[in-house]
């Protein structure tokens, strides 16, 4: 074996080569079945930044579609209610530049209402939800789980007698607002007048206990 | 003096605590009417119990504990529930919030009380149930329910209990003057909180500014003397903010509470002894959290003091027994001048948490001056007790970059305002602070909505799918049950028929053969989605988180649970339909078989 090798060294190499080749080959081949991943990873990361209303104002059916034509190369300015926001961290993730949004940018979240004195239980909005936020039976009345509403105006579209409102989403938590900035009075401090005398630096204190 | 360690920073605010040290605590006139709001307390608002027109004595509970973390409320006088609805309460912003109001004639007084229990001799289980039902909360300011916190042992072992009589905010001295007075009864209510908690000794971190208090404790200590549990006094000199929970823990045991952690996670719990007080109370007299010691002081005064009032009582009764100058008055603040909150108007109710109230003067508390650049000093970083880098986050929260402020550990920002008070420029930087705290946490609140209408989204998808392949197979099924017969009556003449099927059976078998592995990988899928919800269901019953975060979270891999199961209930129906059709084909007429556990898996 080895005096074939020292004689023909040329074919010894061609063949030590191609077994190579197979067998890395054939290892790569199955890791490639064995870890492939189905779904694009990008595709992922788009939808992640997209607000799920699930409205279709973009023209998809979804915000997981969206999500597969921006990776296919649509443009990233046709979401509404993600507004500038999810535009500009898509052109951050895809490293596009940021444009202005396509359409009428919504002010506030909403969520839907039904006026229920008014409907007729025609189911024709709980087919419509996207997210099963409505509840209801045929010919009984129907209300919307306010919780699980994403505001995506799709059920106002096919109810027959217009009897649903987008109303804004009632949010409880109080958001303590930004200061305005250098130059204008701060509104909620309240430690001001202590200050004649000039407070005591820590380092003073650094001997204490 | 005993040992203190030290925590970083810190600052020395005059204390102006003199003037409502002067007086015992007094006891407030019983208010005619009452507004008792629902949200008195960390957590969710309570829920009511009562009726308008009822009768209620003193005592009696008018609304009751919502969720995990939630309080009971009590109504504070005798009379008759006269509204719930949306009243004023104090709040930054000024909001209004659902509350239950109570008229009384201003004499009677009838108490609720509940059966006295030995707490020595009592069951744990019997004292949380009380603690429960007495609705007291942390009266620090705070309001977190003392209820869950003495459940801790339950998640995390403790060893000591440390009460937090330090009150360093200038002008408070509501504590002070609760231990000069009832320095036994706060001793005998930490022995409580300790036994139900598990601590092994309890150590009194007090400011070495109230001597009275200090030698009050000395004498119940002494007094206490045949009680195993090891109490000691620590007394240290007096420094903003040494009465901040993880400042004082830093200080006493020279432990540090984990960035974003409890004390509890270093086996620590912190109690005020109002709260103790109230605690005792509680379980010794059956008496319910009703009333509270809350400070009236500031020049606007004539007679400032401590007084224990009725929750409820609105502000301005209080403040007008206390010789309000209205004309001086240019300010009232709830809370204490550092953290505080600045009321607008004077009407609203005591609730549980206000443990001062300071009617300023203009000179006292004048408003403040405009806001200038930040010249980058430094003092801040000084002046930080949580030794943060303020200047860094507040060029993040300004401009809104929330991700490095995070990184800079802006949530273990306590919000003492001691940045604030050294700032040359008058930069209120706490105000920036909580600004970019609530954004981050509105920011996480929507993502984790917008996760969970993703999840909702895809289960819809995913039941429609599996409707329409059932649909389909059922379709397929009937087709091939009608189609036997002829086939097996007239069996040559199907010879046609075969020819044009015989391509058939390759493409059925791909079909098949992709179907099942599509099978197994959904099979797979709902196993995994099974094991994860077992596993966070599980951790979080141990943990007992914050309820409302897990509970999402739980519903959330519910859906995908579903979705999972939907996916294969669809994947299935279309299998079986392919195997009858195939079957079909074939000519070994096997009956319609969508298999048994099709029917199973459909019902998530």
């Amino acid at each position: 074996m080895l005096e074939w090798i020292n004689d023909h060294g040329i074919l010894a190499a061609i063949f030590a080569l191609a077994g190579l080749s197979v067998a890395l080959g054939a290892l790569l081949g199955y890791a490639g079945e064995r870890f492939r991943v189905d779904d694009d990873p990008v595709v992922e990361r788009i939808d992640a930044l997209l607000p799920q209303t699930q409205c279709g104002q973009c023209g998809y059916p979804g915000c997981k579609p969206y999500a597969e034509a921006i990776s296919q190369g649509d443009v990233i300015n046709k979401c509404p209610p993600g507004g500038d926001a999810t535009i500009a961290a898509l052109a951050d993730l895809l490293g596009r530049e940021a444009t202005p949004l396509d359409g009428e940018a919504q002010d506030a979240p909403r969520v839907a209402y039904i006026r229920e004195d008014e409907c007729i239980g025609c189911t024709k909005c709980i087919q419509a939800c996207p997210v099963d936020a409505i509840l209801g039976a045929a010919k009984h009345m129907h209300t919307v789980i306010a919780d699980e509403c994403t505001g995506c105006d799709l059920c106002l579209e096919p109810c027959p007698v217009d009897c649903i409102d987008m109303i804004p989403r009632d949010d409880d938590a109080w958001q303590p607002p930004l200061p305005a900035g250098p130059g204008h009075r701060p509104t909620a401090l309240l430690i001001t007048s202590d200050r004649a005398q000039p407070p005591h630096t820590p380092r003073q204190e650094a001997t204490h206990g | 003096m005993a040992r203190a360690f030290d925590f970083p920073g810190g600052i020395h605010p005059p204390a102006r605590k003199a003037a409502s040290t002067q007086h015992r605590i007094a006891t407030a006139a019983l208010p005619r009417r009452v507004i008792l709001p629902l949200g008195q307390h960390a957590g969710q608002p309570a829920e009511p119990c009562v009726e308008v027109g009822q009768r209620v004595d003193t005592g009696t509970r008018v609304a009751k504990a919502q969720g995990l973390i939630s309080a009971d409320v009590h109504a504070s006088i005798t009379g008759e529930v006269v509204a719930i609805g949306s009243y004023p309460v104090p709040h930054p912003a000024g909001r209004e919030e659902t509350c239950i109001v109570i008229e009384g004639d201003g004499i009677r007084d009838d108490w609720a009380l509940l059966p006295s229990l030995d707490w020595r001799r009592a069951d744990h289980a019997t004292l949380h149930a009380r603690l429960d039902a007495s609705g007291v909360v942390g009266l620090g300011g705070a309001g977190f329910p003392t209820q869950v916190k003495a459940r801790v042992r339950e998640r995390n072992a403790i060893d000591t209990l440390i009460v937090n009589a330090a009150e360093c905010e200038p002008y408070i001295s509501a504590d002070d003057m609760a231990l000069r007075e009832h320095a036994a009864d706060v001793l005998e209510g930490a022995r409580l909180i300790a036994k139900l908690s598990g601590a092994q000794r309890i150590i009194i971190g007090i400011e070495d500014d109230k001597p009275e208090a200090i030698r009050a404790l000395e004498r119940g200590i002494a007094a206490g003397q045949a009680h195993p549990l090891p109490i000691s006094l620590k007394p240290f000199p007096a420094r903003y903010p040494s009465g901040g929970e993880k400042q004082l823990i830093k200080r006493l045991l020279d432990r540090e509470v984990p960035s974003r952690g409890l004390p509890a996670d270093i086996g620590v719990l912190c109690h005020n002894p109002g709260t103790l007080l109230a605690a005792l109370q509680a379980v010794r007299d059956g008496r319910p959290l009703v009333s509270r010691v809350i400070t009236l002081t500031g020049e606007a005064l004539a007679r400032p003091g401590n007084v224990e009032a009725r929750l409820g009582t609105p502000m301005n009764e209080l403040l007008a027994t206390a010789g309000l100058d209205d004309d001086r008055l240019a300010r009232l603040i709830m809370g204490g001048p550092m953290m505080g909150m600045e009321l607008s108007r004077l009407d609203l109710p005591v609730v549980k948490s206000s443990n001062c109230l300071i009617a300023a003067t203009l000179d006292e508390l004048p408003p403040p001056p405009a806001e200038q650049p930040c010249i980058r000093c430094g003092a801040c970083e000084d002046a930080c007790p949580a030794g943060l880098l303020p200047q860094q986050l507040y060029w993040f929260a300004r401009s809104r970059e929330h991700e490095k402020a995070e990184l800079f550990n802006l949530f273990d920002c306590i919000e003492c305002g001691a940045c604030s008070y050294v700032c040359p420029s008058h930069i209120p930087l706490v105000d920036y602070y909580r600004a970019a705290k609530s954004e981050i946490r509105a920011n996480a609140f929507e993502a984790r909505k917008a996760e969970h209408a993703k999840h909702r989204f895809e289960f819809r998808q995913a039941r429609i799918e599996r409707e329409a392949a059932e649909k389909e197979a059922r379709r397929q099924a009937r087709a091939q049950a009608a189609k036997r017969p002829t086939s097996m009556a007239a069996n040559s003449t199907t010879s046609a028929a075969e020819s044009t099927a015989q391509p058939q059976p390759a493409t059925a078998d791909a079909d098949l053969k992709s179907l099942r592995i599509a099978q197994a990988a959904a099979k797979a899928a709902v196993r995994k989605a099974e094991k994860v919800l077992a596993r966070v269901s599980q951790s979080t019953s141990h943990k007992g988180q914050p309820q409302g975060q897990s509970d999402g979270e739980i519903e959330d891999l519910e859906v995908q649970l579903a979705t999972a199961r939907e996916n294969l209930a669809a994947i299935e129906a279309r299998l079986a339909a392919a195997k009858d059709a195939a079957a079909g084909t074939t000519q070994a007429p096997t009956p319609p078989s969508r298999s048994a556990d099709t029917d199973q898996e459909r019902t998530p």
